[in-house]
């Protein structure tokens, strides 16, 4: 892809030769990959092939046992999902981590409230910036939430998935990762989230998103990688593979 | 947020409405009834009564308000009230004759507030590090401090001795004569016992007091990062976690502060009667889960106010006077308390499955 070329140069995230075990289970093995401004990867693989394993090592959630990670030019050490994040790195987990009976607003500010001070006594929450940047990053976004106030419970999975993607963009996340992000979906909500990725690509972020489901896959990736074993056993454009192949590959059909 | 409802939702709005605001419409229907039962109801010393004798209710509730909300309970706090009520009386009791007033209540608050932050420090340490459940936890800390409330007092309340201490706790800030005219702090001089028909009261000191509390606990609660926290917290601790929510802190913190709040009730009853009794918190369990759970806070936590539970406490408070008033027996107000109780959590889970 053209605009993939001309980013060619510079990964926004590099991993080389990463290995985790747990005992004697080696769940990742020896896996390199790299990640270009407004790229999508689909990360596919069976269960247990190490896709999760790989993806924590890179949010903090794991150490690698061998390897090393680059952010840009710089290697780093994530020690911490919450380095993770404040280098960037923002993870969407499947559960998407919100606090249901707060509104879309303080979930994507929660931890990391702005305050102000209340008539030069105590610092308090400053609700207003938060509503207005909320609103900023979601137009941006072009995620319509009707009423903001309203708590995250009585919104459908759809605007919840937003309200997670949006909080991940605000805090300028240089990468997103994505956990089965349509796994509890129904179809339309389904498209909605395939748009908000493709919006974030539009954003020049780049996107890793795990998934079980081809059509995901299909439907917003750029490149595929497959991990089978703990192994990286394709890394190909998403347009020169078929979802057969694709299966074959994660199953392993191609061999023995 | 209510101008954005449209018109075609406007049924299920106004069941929304009713049923976030039925307390105080609840309150006022009952306010109306006992004033029509009898309108020495609605006198100004009977209301500043029930106000006064609220306030040791009132404040233990805040308390609760907060653990409630973070989704845990404290079943200890009205022990520990008891616990600090012993040991402040007891170290009121050691000052010598003629210390001004201040120094032996400071000094009997502070032993007192040092006592009920070690109980809440194991409370919270309990529930947020060893990952016990808050109803274990802090069940087995009433049966601590009440344990250590009656062996330090030898089962007997402790009378304080202290002069002018029962004038605190029962006193007001002005008083008005017909003769007399206005005082300040103190009845006005040279009134003879007949006269004090006519004297009226305004404003209890405790009453002061529990509205200093109530303002603070609700500007902590709802405007500052700690207070919405606690709503996170209560809404999924695993997103509060990982949102960076120092998880651990927070829920020690919430702990120390009902233990305090326990501990300033314990003094105010040191003051209304003048002694200190390991028992004094005994019957507020039922009352202060109560009006913290009518002011809409659910049991499971990530909601509630403190509004809510002054409005809870006003329920109860004025369900109790209003009894007494009308002459019913004053053991109905259990039984009354208890079905209101019920029906706020049956009207929460009706406007849950309304607003879905």
């Amino acid at each position: 892809m053209a605009t993939q070329d001309t980013n060619k140069r510079n990964p926004v995230l590099r991993a080389t030769n990463l290995v985790k075990r747990f005992g004697g289970l080696t769940a990742v093995n020896d896996v390199s990959f790299e990640i270009y401004p407004g790229e999508v990867i689909g990360l596919v693989g069976d269960n247990g092939a190490g896709k999760s394993t790989l993806i924590k090592m890179v949010s903090g959630v794991y150490r690698p046992d061998e390897g090393h990670i680059y952010l840009g030019e710089q290697e780093i050490t994530v020690a911490s999902p919450m380095e993770a994040r404040s280098l960037g790195i923002e993870t969407i987990y499947q559960d998407l981590a919100l606090c249901e009976n707060l509104d879309a607003t303080v979930n994507i500010f929660l931890g990391r409230e702005p305050t102000k001070r209340f008539l030069g006594l105590f610092k308090q929450v400053d609700r207003g910036l938060m509503l207005n940047e909320a609103q900023t990053v979601l137009n941006r976004l072009d995620i319509k939430i009707p009423n903001l106030r309203r708590p995250i419970r009585q919104m459908s999975g759809g605007q919840r998935q937003a309200v997670a993607i949006a909080r991940a963009v605000y805090w300028n996340a240089r990468l997103v990762i994505m956990d089965e992000p349509t796994a509890a979906l129904g179809v339309p909500e389904q498209r909605k989230v395939h748009e908000l990725v493709r919006t974030l690509r539009s954003e020049n972020v780049p996107v890793i998103v795990i998934s079980h489901n081809m059509q995901d896959v299909f439907a917003v990736a750029d490149r595929i990688i497959v991990m089978r074993r703990g192994q990286k056993v394709a890394d190909v454009p998403a347009s020169t593979v078929t979802g057969d192949e694709l299966v074959a590959l994660m199953v392993g059909a191609g061999e023995a | 947020m209510h101008k954005e409802q449209s018109p075609s939702h406007s049924r299920t709005y106004w069941l929304d409405i009713l049923s976030r605001f039925w307390a105080w419409l609840f309150l006022f229907a009952m306010i109306l009834i006992f004033w029509i039962g009898n309108p020495a109801f609605m006198s100004l010393f009977n209301l500043q009564s029930i106000l006064a004798n609220m306030a040791i209710l009132t404040i233990i509730a805040i308390g609760q308000t907060y653990v409630i909300i973070s989704g845990g309970i404290d079943l200890s706090a009205g022990w520990i009230m008891g616990m600090v009520a012993v040991i402040a009386a007891s170290t009121m009791n050691r000052f010598p004759e003629g210390t001004p007033i201040w120094i032996p209540l400071i000094g009997g608050f502070i032993v007192g507030l040092i006592a009920a932050l070690i109980a809440g420090l194991v409370n919270g340490t309990l529930v947020a590090r060893m990952n016990v459940p808050p109803f274990i936890a802090t069940l087995g800390m009433a049966g601590i401090a009440r344990g250590v409330g009656f062996l330090l007092s030898g089962g007997m309340p402790v009378p304080i001795y202290v002069k002018g201490l029962g004038f605190l706790g029962n006193g007001y800030l002005f008083y008005y004569h017909p003769n007399a005219g206005w005082s300040f702090l103190a009845q006005p001089p040279g009134l003879v016992q007949a006269d004090l028909r006519n004297l009226t009261g305004i404003l209890p000191f405790v009453v002061i007091v529990m509205i200093v509390v109530l303002v603070i606990a609700h500007l902590l609660l709802s405007r500052t990062r700690f207070g919405l926290h606690i709503y996170a917290l209560g809404g999924n601790k695993e997103a509060a976690s990982r949102a960076g929510i120092p998880v651990v802190r927070r829920t020690v913190s919430i702990y120390l502060l009902s233990a305090t709040f326990a501990a300033i009730a314990g003094v105010v009853y040191n003051t209304r009667f003048t002694n200190g009794a390991a028992n004094a918190g005994d019957a507020l369990l039922l009352d202060t889960v109560a009006a913290v759970v009518i002011g809409g806070a659910s049991l499971f936590g990530g909601a509630g106010t403190v509004i809510g539970t002054l409005i809870g406490a006003l329920i109860i408070s004025v369900l109790a006077n209003g009894l007494v008033i009308m002459r019913v027996n004053p053991f109905w107000q259990f039984i009354a308390v208890g079905v209101v109780i019920i029906v706020a959590v049956l009207i929460d889970q009706a406007r849950e499955k309304l607003t879905q």
